[in-house]
């Protein structure tokens, strides 16, 4: 499953750091997230709401919204620098070789004009198409993400599609102009479930067959195991764990994870009860010293209190958590958590 | 559609029939006719045959009958006052009026709207907080005290331009205009911008507070997403997002500039019907009064069918009901 990593990735985040000015002082937001997305790669992102998953994907396209800033960091898309372009470049990059897809099909798409002309207006913003070869290439973009009759449809206006019809639209407008990625925020939390999993299968597909590489943003475990080739946990703004997504799910290395994992009702496992992590998540003006998971987690040592962990290998993933820290004083040992 | 404007159609008769209700009651109850038409010592039996020469002595809903057949086919009688019949003084005044508040609107509009666009889309801009505070002086200021200081400022001290009537017109059928002449443009000015002022600061600030509002919608974020130009989002989907409530405020704005050029016309003399009504109401001149009213009530029918119709052409969704059925899945 797992794309071979012998050549560059296509996208390379480095230490990012998002920060929100704000009269009280500066929230950080996003603080210190690596990770790097290979072609035709699914990475998963999941967390609570608040942990900075979203903030990332726009930090991404580019779109944070102010007084929302990039404050340090780096974001490379095929080894060229993005996050510092200036607006009218970044622009070009849009659309073009990063695709979007956001939560909500119903109010993504300009209500006032038909489906058609919103997608031949991104297919000419960055294809040197005429109007003729724009509009033929959007009716096989709605015939391919499967929008029935796509020969009248095309000129349609956006209400007269249902929810997942719309969200098929939406897709149909990431893909237009052939982007390497695609940024999927949320792309099937405000559909119906019976919906999602289409969608899902729709994504996946498509982009497998573009080579499209996909960061999927998500709260929703499921779909991350279903679709995601690497997953990455955040919480609290900073990434908790990423590796290869059976690893993850099975085998958790970090105790928000195995929180995480222990939350998800599932078939054919008896459970007593579901588990659940007990508190909340820190307001970005609280997050504790040491590691902001601590005053949640069951295997809280000295070291976690004090000391910030940073990402260590932990088997085939990595986690920011002491207890994989080799040989490290003050913390418990990592065969607690297996146990556990 | 048809069946959308047939209703419609019928809903202004109905409203056009409560206007002339009222200003048949108007005819009517606001004082005695005759006693205007008449000299001091007319005998009564003299008084009571021209009352009935005019109708005067019938039952009320005959009379209201009367009235409205005849204003129908725009026939008021004749003006107290003058004599003469009250549509030909209407119509001989009506294109000064119209005039005006056309190029009242145009300025309105072309400054407002744009000025508006600016301000929303650079809220922080220190431009857009002195246009809002300017805006501010121009929703406040009674119209004639603006009228009064620009006759001050461009009449009196600059010796630019005329502070009162037309200038030349042109005759073009019954219709007489003073836009083809330099001196009937000049004329326009001043009157045109007392009278646009209040609606370019009622456009601006509506336009910049729906600019506001739809800048931050979703579709606008996945606009950007996809990469489209600033261009195309600012005034292709952003602009065209604000259109309804401008159309809707722009023409209620455009009855009342028709309506409220009375105080404009007054204060630069403007030859207009909002000045006639003015002298109608100093003489209880009431066959003028009631067909100005009349004349009001068909200009706002006649505007909100217009504005009906252009929210069809900007918003699909309106259309949508039927044509989803017959074209959708």
């Amino acid at each position: 499953m797992t794309p071979p990593t012998n050549y560059p990735p296509l996208l390379e985040v480095k230490s990012l750091r998002v920060e929100f000015p704000t009269r009280r002082g500066t929230l950080v937001a996003v603080d210190d997230v690596s990770f790097d997305i290979a072609p035709g790669e699914v990475l998963g992102v999941v967390g609570e709401s608040g942990a900075g998953k979203s903030l990332t994907g726009n930090a991404i396209i580019g779109l944070l919204e102010p007084p929302g800033r990039i404050a340090s960091g780096e974001i490379r898309l095929e080894g060229r620098r993005i996050d510092n372009l200036p607006y009218e470049e970044m622009r070009r990059v849009r659309g073009a070789r990063i695709g979007a897809i956001f939560q909500d099909p119903l109010t993504s798409l300009n209500p006032l004009y038909s489906v058609g002309r919103q997608l031949v207006e991104t297919i000419q913003t960055h294809l040197p198409l005429s109007a003729g070869e724009a509009r033929k290439r959007a009716l096989d973009l709605l015939k391919e993400v499967g929008i029935p009759g796509a020969e009248h449809r095309i000129d349609h206006y956006p209400h007269q599609f249902s929810g997942g019809m719309r969200q098929r639209v939406v897709i149909a407008l990431a893909l237009c102009a052939g982007p390497r990625l695609i940024v999927a925020d949320e792309p099937t939390t405000a559909l119906d479930v019976s919906i999602q999993a289409q969608i899902i299968a729709l994504i996946k597909k498509l982009c497998r067959e573009h080579a499209t590489a996909v960061m999927l943003v998500t709260h929703d475990m499921g779909v991350i195991a279903e679709t995601a080739d690497r997953v990455a946990v955040m919480y609290a703004g900073r990434i908790a764990e990423i590796g290869p997504v059976r690893d993850v799910v099975k085998d958790a290395k970090h105790p928000y994870t195995k929180g995480l994992m222990g939350s998800i009702p599932s078939l054919g496992v008896r459970h007593d009860r579901l588990t659940q992590i007990d508190g909340t998540m820190p307001r970005l003006t609280e997050i504790p010293t040491g590691c902001a998971f601590n005053p949640r987690c069951d295997f809280r040592g000295s070291r976690c209190l004090g000391e910030r962990p940073e990402l260590m290998s932990a088997g085939a993933s990595r986690a920011a958590c002491w207890l994989h820290d080799r040989g490290g004083v003050g913390a418990p040992a990592a065969k607690d958590l297996a146990d556990a | 559609m048809l069946a959308f404007i047939l209703r419609r159609l019928a809903q202004s008769i109905a409203v056009l029939l409560t206007v002339g209700l009222v200003a048949f009651f108007l005819f009517r109850y606001v004082g005695d006719p005759i006693n205007g038409m008449v000299g001091q010592d007319t005998p009564a039996q003299e008084r009571e045959e021209l009352r009935t020469k005019l109708g005067l002595n019938d039952p009320a809903p005959i009379q209201f009958f009367r009235f409205i057949t005849n204003a129908a086919e725009g026939n008021f009688g004749l003006s107290y006052r003058t004599s003469e019949p009250v549509s030909r003084l209407i119509l001989e005044r009506l294109p000064a009026t119209l005039e005006l508040s056309f190029c009242a609107a145009v300025f309105a509009l072309c400054i407002g709207v744009p000025m508006g666009v600016y301000t929303g889309l650079h809220p922080r801009h220190w431009t857009s907080r002195a246009l809002q505070a300017i805006s501010l002086i121009g929703i406040s200021l009674p119209t004639f005290l603006i009228g009064i200081l620009l006759i001050l400022l461009f009449s009196v001290i600059l010796h630019w331009l005329p502070s009162f009537g037309r200038g030349d017109t042109v005759q073009i059928g019954w219709w007489t205009t003073g836009l083809l002449t330099w001196s009937g443009i000049k004329a326009l000015i001043l009157p045109s911008i007392t009278l646009g002022l209040f609606q370019l600061t009622l456009l601006m600030r509506l336009v910049r507070s729906e600019m506001l509002e739809v800048m931050r919608t979703d579709y606008i974020k996945f606009a950007r997403a996809r990469g489209l130009t600033n261009r195309a989002i600012n005034f292709g989907h952003a602009l065209k997002n604000t259109l309804v409530p401008v159309i809707t405020v722009t023409g209620l704005q455009l009855g009342s500039l028709i309506a409220f050029a009375i105080v404009t016309e007054t204060v630069f003399a403007w030859p207009g019907v909002g000045q006639l009504f003015i002298q109608s109401v100093q003489f209880a001149d009431i066959p003028v009064m009631a067909a100005y009213l009349m004349m009001i009530g068909l200009l706002f029918v006649l505007i909100n069918l217009t504005v009906d119709l252009l929210y069809f052409a900007v918003d699909p969704r309106l259309r949508g009901a039927g044509l989803a059925r017959a074209g959708g899945h």
